[in-house]
């Protein structure tokens, strides 16, 4: 079994103790080091190259992320995950492939860490276009419809799965999470008519 | 930053209200009226002739979704306290807050084009059913069950952890809802009006999430207990 090799860099000696000891059971999991700065960060990830790398954003000030984007260059095999302990600018945390947040218990720290272990390639691959693709848009229609997941394959040639797989994504692009709801988006965007959902 | 910091009996009634103003909401449930002066907590309570503990319940967890009530705090209040807060709460969204929304709702639904009004009518109608539906199964099936537990006459048919997990989720639709009106809604129908409205839909949204907190920590435990001490004794 692999051990895989965690840094921890954080300023307050309390969350990186207390994150310390969530970690320290777990026999796939050693922390090998806690740091408080940037220099020994920078010391410590020629000396470990670490498996994972726990780092508090705000060690590297508010808006310079240079130092997260060179780590994540000069070691494309670390997998880097914020700790995040107060407000923070959202783009920031693109360079990261998780947070944890002060509230995280012990079960939820470790299973953010060990999700990210087991799919190391696949999470990076996400597509982040907020227009519906011409699939989904298909989808979308027939679920204005009142048609079925099951229709919806039929009609579309597509499986049942992939039908799921298309209606969480129209969900995640356009908050909108009943079917009634998502009539009303098809109709205000002129993609079905009125005659065509309702009797 | 989170406050750790709960109310007590001794909190004054408008210190209160003025570190959580959504607090002003909830006190029209309890007959509270405002014009407390200095009052404190338990002397506003007692002239209402409101439970203080369960107040205060109300009010942290309101304030702290965080908050978890211990067993002591549990036991202070009693089930009559706790079901007809909520059956009066089921009232308030009824016949008041959904109403207020509904009318504004209106008003934008008639500058829209007729077919985009409809829609959305239509939309907001299944919304209400919904809710009345939501509530009527708490008071005709969920609420009588609690009293049967209570009078020792329950059967072993059903358990308060059932409800909880056939609890329907009435606040997707409010999210929807508000979706619609930020998003998508052409930009020139009554710019101003959906503004308020969206702010009137996060308090109800807010306070329906709060509304089911009280259900998860205080009446689901509170019933669990009851279950445990009336199960047993068969």
């Amino acid at each position: 079994m692999k051990i895989n090799k965690i840094l921890i860099a954080e300023p307050s000696p309390i969350v990186s103790a207390g994150l310390f000891r969530f970690l320290e059971d777990s026999n796939q999991l050693q922390v090998v080091s806690v740091v408080d700065n940037v220099d020994d960060l920078n010391d410590k990830m020629i000396i470990y190259t670490p498996d994972i790398l726990i780092v508090n954003p705000l060690m590297m000030g508010y808006t310079n992320n240079n130092i997260i984007r060179q780590i994540n260059q000069n070691y494309p095999d670390t997998i880097c995950i914020a700790l995040v302990t107060t407000f923070i600018d959202k783009n920031l945390l693109k360079y990261f492939k998780e947070t944890i947040e002060l509230s995280d218990n012990k079960q939820k720290v470790t299973n953010k860490i060990f999700a990210l272990l087991n799919n190391n390639d696949e999470s990076s691959s996400q597509n982040e276009s907020v227009d519906l693709s011409n699939r989904e848009t298909d989808v979308l229609i027939c679920v204005a419809k009142g048609m079925t997941n099951k229709d919806i394959s039929d009609m579309l040639n597509i499986s049942v799965h992939t039908v799921i797989t298309h209606r969480k994504n129209i969900v995640k692009k356009t908050g909108i999470k009943s079917v009634s709801g998502l009539t009303v988006y098809a109709l205000l965007n002129n993609l079905v008519e009125e005659s065509e959902i309702y009797e | 930053m989170v406050s750790y910091e709960l109310f007590s009996e001794k909190t004054k009634m408008a210190e209160l209200v003025i570190s959580n103003p959504k607090l002003m909401l909830t006190l029209s449930r309890f007959g509270i009226d405002l014009g407390f002066g200095d009052h404190c907590v338990k002397e506003v309570c007692d002239k209402a002739n409101v439970s203080s503990a369960f107040f205060l319940l109300i009010c942290n967890l309101y304030t702290n979704s965080d908050y978890v009530p211990s067993c002591e705090e549990l036991d202070s209040v009693d089930i009559d306290t706790i079901l007809s807060y909520l059956s009066v709460s089921h009232r308030y969204y009824v016949e008041e807050r959904i109403p207020h929304i509904e009318h504004h709702l209106n008003r934008i639904i008639e500058a829209c084009p007729e077919r985009f009004g409809k829609t959305l009518k239509r939309f907001f109608n299944e919304y209400k059913n919904e809710v009345a539906n939501h509530f009527r199964y708490e008071e005709e099936t969920v609420f009588p069950y609690i009293n049967s537990l209570c009078d020792d006459s329950a059967k072993k048919q059903f358990s308060i952890r059932e409800f909880e997990s056939n609890h329907s989720n009435i606040e997707d639709k409010l999210g929807d809802l508000m979706n619609i009106l930020i998003k998508y809604l052409p930009a020139d129908i009554f710019p101003k009006e959906r503004i308020e409205i969206s702010f009137d839909i996060m308090d109800l949204s807010s306070d329906l999430n709060c509304h089911t907190l009280v259900e998860e920590r205080v009446l689901v435990p509170f019933v669990e207990l009851l279950e445990r001490k009336c199960y047993e004794n068969k």
